[in-house]
């Protein structure tokens, strides 16, 4: 895997200590972040989280309040963001509306005074490896949203930069030309090998286009980590809740001793915990709180072993592929995923299994994994 | 890994250096003209300056003659008349041609272009024409009189108890139109549900006007307000072409006090005292406006 | 005229106040055409209609008229016999102190004030509201307050502090010193406009640029300027009517051989010497109507959104 390989190379983006607040209001707080060289990493949170603010500030639209960035370890935190070897997608495609595709392509190239055979050259391959040489001579305004996102991403081409920075580049799509454009990334992403750094609040786009991601809440950096990693292995319960759709379980509860084994116990009822890889020693008396994906609670047939335990079908959500159960058991209400083609009435009683290897347990006070 | 060896932030004043030249004239005239020139005026108003500047303080001196000067309360009774006036006039009038003119009506452009030409003329021809239609030889009253009503009269234009009334027809003829467009464009702003609301609990349209419409359109007012009350104070133009401040002085305002004890009197420090009088007035409509509008909206 | 007319449409689709003005009305619904209603409600306009426009109608009238006419009828009649001599005469006879050229002076003197004027004032303005919306530095909000609390400062507190300025830099009573003014009080009202204009475009547009390497002056000329053009011919409008308009200004920082045509039409018209010429009085006051009518009536809508820029506060 790419970031396996690109371990032990030099970093291509750090960033020392980054803090950066307005006024009184802090969006980014000592922030610290080594992207690898060729790695593609996304920065995923909700709105406000401070995620596009790291981006400004790393392209160098906006001035840091304290730290550093260096990019291909030249400091660069005072440079104009012209001299920092970057490029840029924006989510609007912030294409000049006056210009004719070729000429956003090549403004950034004149302003440069870069030659013009040069200008020509570079725009021709970026328009091929885009596929928009049919478009050239086009205004921004004739084009459709895909066509436009790809000029923009042609814009960051033709500058033969180190590292591209793409701020949520696909949110203004559809569904179906976003998952187009999704895999295009991706295809030029390994075609390059250059570094990029991606901005969504889009768990799939984030799941599927990274080598790593940087879940982000409140200007913090919350867990940075591969994206399987995350899923399986988040390192809090707002990582844990963040990511995966629809969301984990999470049943709040006691860490008791029963029978020499320490045990999860909520509303009276006690699941074992065998098969849970914990961080440290379970030590009874603990509030914490247990989170299981939908798609690791087994029912009925597909339970293969472990303990058993008794609830009922409250609601029924066929979703095709899927169908989601919402379960009531123990005081608590709670979502699982099985095959589409099982269908159960409301009402009726089912067995159902936690798979413990794939569960989390969180401190109820730090939210922290255990 | 190469040392990441922090660098300390460059001097900020060099920072966009080029935003901060283009600037200059703006820094210019916001501090030496608006801010500068508004201080200079104030303090010399302390002065007895006579042809020229002059630092030769006196108190309030200049303000006890201002005040004493019947002229200058003339001039204050004739803005206070005119201002008051206006203000309800051309609110009241400019409302109504608004709700008029929402009601879905046919020829709406022709309408408003009709209503808001005089408002593309200067205070100059519109005194002048003014002028002329109420000219008591000539205009309105003697066609009035032509037409069987022998003892009609009306020439404010010839007579002191109402030569300001004169000048407010003027106004009126060349501001409605704008207060109009304001008006309209605030009940444009109207959620167009609200109408269909009130009209499913029957209420009667112009209670709906009165009760739910208006107070809606309070910022509007008050932005409307500010704009006219400022125009008010700065009233000069339209007097001078109209009626030179005629007959006698029965229809002098402040801001040409003010141009006549600078440029023709050559008393300068008159001409300063008044006008820091004028700073006052419209300090005291604008502060609490700026405070409402802007203060407000901080703490919000 | 027809650039006019397609950046009218350009406009409509940003404007707060003139798309409102376009949205429609939000009045009830019309009901059968000759109902008491609509009796009542197109009497009333066409009535408010007509006095408004009986102004301009005296004063066209009046102007055909020969003075014999002036003197017999009433203002509001017909000419009987049209004549044009009152034009001919406004334009190129009328007298001013020992000046008997006519307005023909004061016209050119006007244009020679206003093309200059409009010119400075504006690129200086759309310049310092480019640097407010895009390139925001400590302090500049500061300077911006107080050009907007200046706008409501009376001209009457500021016009002496001038005088001396211009008397100091030696440009007093010339055009160079006419032309700051007209640009030092037009640049509150102007640089509001633009400020709020520039700051409606998309920023990741500004944001494009400079990761594109463009600075300060080629993101104006070649970003912003291209993308601005209806903002321009607001702001042109604008300023057209009001300089052509102005008389404090014209009176206090011009001298006599250079008046523009608002105070030599004051003081045509209101010359206590020889007999009253009514009707080349009312053609000379249409001939200084004529520049702001004119761009009134080409301009519409984008007229009713220069003025109405004073009351959008950002």
């Amino acid at each position: 895997m790419h970031n396996i390989v690109s371990i032990g190379k030099q970093s291509s983006v750090s960033i020392r200590d980054l803090s950066l607040s307005f006024g009184s209001v802090t969006v980014l707080e000592n922030l610290n972040l080594d992207i690898r060289d060729g790695e593609f990493l996304v920065l995923l949170g909700s709105s406000g989280c401070g995620k596009s603010t790291l981006l400004n500030c790393i392209a160098g639209l906006l001035e840091p309040t304290e730290g550093q960035i260096f990019i291909k370890d030249r400091n660069v935190t005072w440079e104009e963001p012209k001299d920092r070897g970057i490029g840029m997608v924006f989510q609007s495609y912030a294409l000049y509306p006056q210009m004719t595709v070729e000429k956003n392509l090549s403004f950034g190239l004149q302003v440069a005074k870069v030659p013009k055979d040069e200008i020509d050259r570079r725009v021709a391959r970026a328009a091929g490896i885009l596929q928009i040489e049919p478009l050239l001579k086009r205004k921004p305004a004739e084009l459709s949203g895909g066509q436009r996102q790809r000029v923009a991403i042609g814009r960051a081409l033709v500058r033969d930069v180190d590292v591209f920075l793409f701020d949520e580049p696909l949110s203004n799509l559809d569904a179906k030309l976003r998952s187009e454009l999704r895999v295009e990334i991706k295809r030029l992403h390994q075609s390059l090998e250059n570094t990029m750094i991606y901005v969504t609040h889009d768990q799939i786009e984030a799941l599927t286009l990274a080598d790593r991601i940087a879940i982000m809440k409140s200007g913090v950096i919350q867990q940075l980590d591969d994206p399987v990693i995350i899923y399986n292995r988040p390192k809090n319960r707002f990582v844990a809740g963040f990511i995966g759709s629809p969301s984990m379980n999470f049943l709040t509860g006691e860490l008791v001793e029963e029978g020499g084994r320490v045990v999860f116990r909520t509303n009276n009822v006690s699941f074992s915990l065998d098969g849970y890889d914990a961080s440290e020693p379970l030590r009874a008396g603990r509030k914490v709180i247990l989170g299981v994906r939908p798609e690791h609670i087994k029912v009925d047939g597909d339970i293969q072993g472990g303990e058993v335990h008794e609830a009922v079908v409250d609601i029924e959500e066929p979703m095709g592929a899927d169908n989601l159960l919402w379960l009531k058991h123990a005081g608590h209400t709670m979502s699982v995923r099985i095959g589409g083609a099982r269908r159960y009435a409301v009402g009726t009683n089912v067995r159902l299994a936690f798979d413990m290897t794939m569960a989390s347990l969180f401190d109820a006070e730090t939210e922290d994994r255990i | 890994m190469a040392a990441h060896a922090p660098t300390g932030r460059p001097n900020q004043l060099f920072r966009n250096l080029n935003a901060k030249i283009a600037s200059i004239p703006m820094m210019l005239v916001a501090l030496v003209i608006f801010l500068g020139g508004t201080i200079w005026t104030v303090f010399y108003s302390f002065t007895n300056s006579r042809l020229l500047p002059r630092l030769n303080f006196v108190g309030f001196d200049q303000y006890e003659r201002l005040w004493a000067s019947s002229r200058w309360i003339i001039s204050i009774q004739n803005l206070a008349i005119y201002g008051i006036l206006s203000l309800i006039f051309s609110l009241v009038i400019g409302f109504m041609l608004a709700a008029l003119m929402d009601q879905k009506i046919r020829f709406e452009n022709t309408f408003r272009t009709i209503f808001l030409y005089p408002f593309a003329l200067s205070f100059i021809v519109t005194g002048l024409v003014w002028q002329w239609m109420l000219n008591p030889e000539f205009g309105v009253q003697s066609v009035i009189r032509s037409l069987g009503w022998t003892s009609f009269a009306f020439d404010p234009l010839y007579n002191p108890d109402i030569v300001i009334y004169g000048i407010l027809i003027a106004a009126l003829w060349q501001g409605t139109g704008l207060v109009m467009c304001l008006m309209l464009a605030g009940l444009r702003g109207i959620d167009e549900d609200i109408w269909k609301a009130a009209r499913v609990d029957g209420i009667p349209m112009w209670k709906t006007y009165l009760l739910i419409i208006i107070p809606m359109m309070r910022p509007v007012f008050i932005t409307t307000l500010v704009i006219i009350a400022s125009g008010i104070v700065k009233v000069y133009d339209l007097v001078v072409a109209q009626t030179s401040g005629g007959p006698g002085n029965a229809s002098e305002v402040p801001a040409k006090y003010v141009y006549d004890y600078m440029f023709q009197a050559q008393n300068l420090g008159q001409g300063f005292a008044a006008s820091t009088m004028m700073l006052l007035t419209v300090a005291i409509i604008v502060v609490p406006w700026a405070y409402l509008e802007f203060g407000g909206r901080k703490r919000g | 005229m027809a650039d006019i007319s397609t950046l009218n449409t350009t406009v409509a689709g940003f404007d707060a106040v003139s798309s409102r003005l376009a949205s429609g009305p939000s009045g009830r619904k019309p009901r059968r055409m000759l109902s008491t209603r609509n009796i009542v409600l197109y009497g009333t306009l066409t009535v408010a209609a007509l006095y408004y426009l009986l102004p301009l109608y005296v004063m066209v009238v009046t102007s055909l008229k020969g003075m014999p006419e002036v003197r017999l009828g009433n203002i509001f009649s017909p000419p009987l016999e049209i004549t044009f001599e009152p034009w001919v005469k406004a334009w190129a006879q009328a007298c001013t102190g020992l000046n008997c050229d006519g307005l023909s002076r004061g016209f050119w003197n006007s244009v020679r004030i206003l093309v200059p004027s409009v010119v400075v004032s504006i690129a200086v303005a759309s310049v310092s509201g480019y640097a407010l919306a895009n390139w925001r530095f400590k302090g500049a909000e500061l300077f911006f307050s107080i050009l907007i609390i200046g706008a409501f400062i009376p001209y009457q507190v500021m016009i002496y502090p001038i005088v001396i300025v211009l008397r100091e830099l030696g440009i007093y009573g010339t055009l160079t010193g006419l032309v700051i003014v007209h640009t030092i009080f037009g640049m509150p009202i102007l640089t509001l406009l633009f400020r709020n204009y520039f700051a409606s475009l998309p920023v990741e547009l500004f944001k494009a640029a400079r990761i594109d390497g463009a600075g300060f002056w080629q993101i104006y000329f070649r970003i912003m300027l291209p993308m601005s053009l209806p903002i321009f011919v607001v702001a042109m409008i604008l300023q057209v009517t009001g300089i052509w308009n102005d008389f404090l200004f014209g009176v206090v920082f011009t001298r006599p051989d250079t008046y523009p045509m608002t105070v030599q039409l004051n003081n045509i018209v209101n010359s206590v010497q020889g007999v009253k010429e009514y009707n080349v009085n009312m053609a000379a006051t249409l001939l200084t109507g004529a520049v702001p009518l004119i761009v009134y009536f080409l301009s519409g809508r984008l007229f009713v959104r220069g003025i109405a820029a004073g009351a959008v506060k950002g």
